[in-house]
């Protein structure tokens, strides 16, 4: 018995076995679930190969969530494998590391920031919308943001696009709630990934996280993470909605 | 055991299926980013198929020490009698 039986989960964002949305559809399916993940363009190549280290056979779906004609397909696409959906995972951001992160955030070029802003915010709402013909009541919308409550070292622009993110869950979590669908974020502690390999000075941030995290913090640990998705995907927050919870270690209550 | 030449030529067509690379340019002395053009991302996809295909794991820390075909294979031949 899992948590998720029965229940039909798109993670959005899987590209390699070091991504967060790959510890999400392993628990996810290890507590029961049928998961279809997403990935683009190149990367897709990856996620393909790394789905067979899933404990589960997982089907790969093509999704660009800055193209529309991919958002408007999807649901044709996902009724393949899946007859409806029960959840799904936004673990999707992007930033050019080379002129919005690593402390150019006074030179970040417009276009490079509205890129950030689609798809890291925007593509919650878009990628929600597009979902919404295969989900009912009780469905549940779950991303991942990282504390934009205040400035980090090195986040910069992709920090402003978080904090957009968290905006629009609590205005997703508004229109969708009549529908009974819940919309919520985990905002995680820095953890290892093929992206956050990419942010210039990312170290910085780890090694002060497992400083001050009253639990401790270990980067290279997602299951953490992965269970609180999970949780959220599940039934057993079926009143918690446009709520972001911490799953990291207790840094963000700490204030020294 | 596989031969030297055998993991070579497992690895040229990983990365002429990756990145499109005549698989008879992969040879041990290039260097997968200078003389063979295989980007981060390509490189990526390569060492994921390439463990599966050779069941060893390479990590994230010893990938950036691959610079060459042959450093590569090395690192194969090394990982499956180890």
């Amino acid at each position: 018995m899992g948590i998720l039986d029965g229940k039909r989960i798109l993670v959005a964002g899987v590209t390699m076995d070091t991504s967060i949305g790959f510890a999400v559809a392993r628990v996810a399916q290890e507590q029961g679930a049928t998961v279809v993940v997403s990935n683009f363009g190149r990367a897709l190549g990856i996620t393909k190969r790394i789905v067979s280290r899933l404990p589960k056979e997982t089907p790969v779906v093509e999704l660009d969530v800055t193209d529309q004609e991919h958002l408007d397909r999807l649901p044709e696409l996902l009724r393949e494998h899946v007859d409806g959906l029960d959840g799904v995972v936004h673990s999707i951001a992007y930033g050019n590391p080379e002129t919005l992160l690593g402390g150019k955030f006074l030179t970040g070029p417009w276009p490079d920031v509205a890129q950030a802003v689609q798809v890291s915010a925007y593509s919650l709402a878009s990628l929600s919308n597009a979902c919404l013909p295969l989900m009912g009541s009780g469905g549940s919308v779950v991303g991942m943001t990282f504390d934009a409550t205040v400035a980090w070292p090195a986040y910069d622009w992709m920090g402003v696009a978080k904090a957009g993110l968290e905006s629009c869950s609590r205005y997703l979590a508004r229109d969708l709630g009549p529908q009974g669908i819940r919309v919520n974020l985990v905002s995680a502690g820095p953890l290892k990934t093929l992206a956050a390999k990419a942010i210039p000075g990312f170290e910085e941030l780890e090694s002060m996280w497992s400083d001050r995290a009253p639990l401790g913090w270990d980067e290279k640990d997602h299951e953490p993470t992965a269970k609180a998705v999970v949780a959220l995907l599940s039934d057993f927050f079926p009143a918690t909605t446009g709520e972001i919870v911490h799953v990291d270690g207790g840094y963000h209550a700490m204030g020294a | 055991m596989a031969t030297t030449e055998e993991i070579r030529a497992d690895l040229a067509e990983i990365v002429n299926e990756v990145a499109g690379i005549p698989a008879d340019d992969v040879q041990l002395d290039k260097s997968f980013t200078d003389d063979l053009d295989v980007d981060s991302l390509s490189m990526v996809e390569v060492v994921v198929a390439a463990e599966e295909k050779f069941d060893v794991k390479i990590p994230d820390d010893e990938v950036k020490n691959l610079k060459t075909v042959g450093d590569a294979v090395a690192f194969i031949e090394r990982a499956q009698n180890g």
